[in-house]
């Protein structure tokens, strides 16, 4: 007995020291195998899922960080929410609905929320450009809240997750959109390949 | 007598039931092995340049043509189009097909030559793999930013260490809209592996849309 306890241990210490919790994300996102060996960054990350039909989500590492980035934009297009709200967003990993539809999410049940957003209702975070009040183009949701995001943290790192059968188009919408707002530096999430071709 | 006495006291039986505190092991190790995820994604780094029109063309360099690769990644996850040099609009055969992976796209690149006669992608891969021996025999006299500062310097067309230049390629990478994703980071992959200093993601006009229709290519 004592033998398998003392390797019981061991095991036990080992994955307590290794472990990094597993993010409960909202789509299912394979990435792409590469020969890069550059590790994602842990701090100071913003990462942007795009699952394999194109709905964009987001999410950061720092709690305290998406509370402010939260009240920004809700400041910004005028929604206000309650406390338990509030808290209902920042308990979910990634976020990715559109602002209209942001307060009647937050009302639901956490396990309500998680098939909300998975459920082909949700369309995730807009990518088009809201119209100002002249007719000209604005800014569309999403660059807002890279914006809002890159005013809380100015060392802020873009991982974008992109999934391998995403159509190239959505990623180029995605950098282009990037780009607009003066983002030229991205991480491309992928896997390590396994053996090389 | 006496002494006999206290030894039997002693065989009292002090053994603990270890059971429940191994139970709670087990379920823990089980708990700690299904919420972790100990592989860690990778990631490659990706500058785009600035969609600011005024920057745009100060930046643009003049490079010769045939110092040029464009690769055209469709949505055939089997074939991937290029042309050596720039596209001529006007003729469909300049794009040449091949297939990913070394006997193909990476073999075209490494072997293309250029109107000088040289073989840039092979003389900044073997100056490279130089420098990876080096760094093999004596591990301690290169750290990572040494070996990454003189890796720049050799992508940057330094392949003999002397300071003095060699025209390294280009290679514009032109996705199409239906691309998938994996094949885009396939081809960044390949510059990776090519050491191929001087590579852009540039988007698909018009020409070239006409031009990948004449072939059939989507």
């Amino acid at each position: 007995m004592t033998p398998m306890s003392d390797v019981m241990v061991l095991l036990l210490t080992f994955f307590m020291m290794t472990s990094t919790f597993v993010k409960n994300e909202p789509a299912k996102v394979l990435t792409p195998s590469s020969v890069s060996e550059i590790k994602v960054p842990e701090k100071d990350a913003l990462t942007i899922l795009v699952d394999s039909v194109g709905k964009v989500f987001m999410g950061m590492d720092n709690q305290g960080e998406i509370r402010e980035v939260l009240s920004e934009i809700t400041g910004l297009f005028g929604v206000s929410l309650s406390a338990e709200q509030q808290a209902n967003f920042l308990q979910d990993a990634m976020w990715g609905v559109p602002i209209e539809n942001l307060d009647e999410y937050l009302k639901l049940d956490v396990n309500e929320m998680n098939k909300y957003i998975q459920s082909d209702k949700n369309e995730g975070i807009p990518l088009d450009s809201i119209e100002n009040g002249d007719g000209s183009k604005g800014m569309s949701q999403f660059q807002h809240w890279v914006k809002a995001a890159r005013g809380v943290n100015d060392d802020l790192k873009l991982i974008i997750k992109g999934d391998q059968h995403t159509p190239y188009k959505t990623v180029k919408r995605i950098m282009n959109e990037l780009r607009d707002i003066n983002e030229n530096r991205y991480y491309l999430a992928t896997s390590l390949k396994a053996s090389e071709d | 007598m006496a002494k006999q006495n206290a030894s039997k006291q002693k065989k009292m039986d002090v053994r603990v039931d270890f059971t429940p505190m191994v139970d709670m092991m087990m379920l823990l190790i089980t708990f700690f092995m299904l919420c972790t995820s100990l592989a860690k994604p990778q990631s490659m780094e990706l500058v785009m340049p600035s969609n600011d029109k005024n920057m745009q063309d100060e930046d643009k360099s003049v490079t010769k043509a045939s110092y040029t690769i464009t690769i055209y990644v469709s949505s055939d996850e089997k074939k991937v189009y290029y042309v050596e040099g720039l596209p001529k609009y006007d003729d469909p055969s300049c794009i040449k097909e091949t297939t990913w992976g070394k006997e193909g796209i990476r073999s075209v690149l490494i072997g293309h030559v250029t109107e000088d006669g040289t073989q840039p992608v092979l003389d900044v891969m073997k100056a490279k793999a130089k420098l990876d021996e080096k760094k093999l025999n004596h591990p301690k006299d290169w750290p990572d930013s040494l070996y990454n500062a003189e890796l720049s310097k050799i992508k940057g067309g330094d392949v003999t260490g002397t300071g003095e230049k060699i025209q390294t390629m280009t290679v514009i990478i032109k996705p199409t809209d239906s691309a998938p994703y994996s094949k885009v980071v396939e081809a960044l992959d390949e510059m990776q592996i090519c050491s191929i200093g001087k590579y852009v993601i540039d988007d698909i006009n018009p020409d070239d849309e006409k031009l990948l229709e004449q072939r059939g290519i989507k």
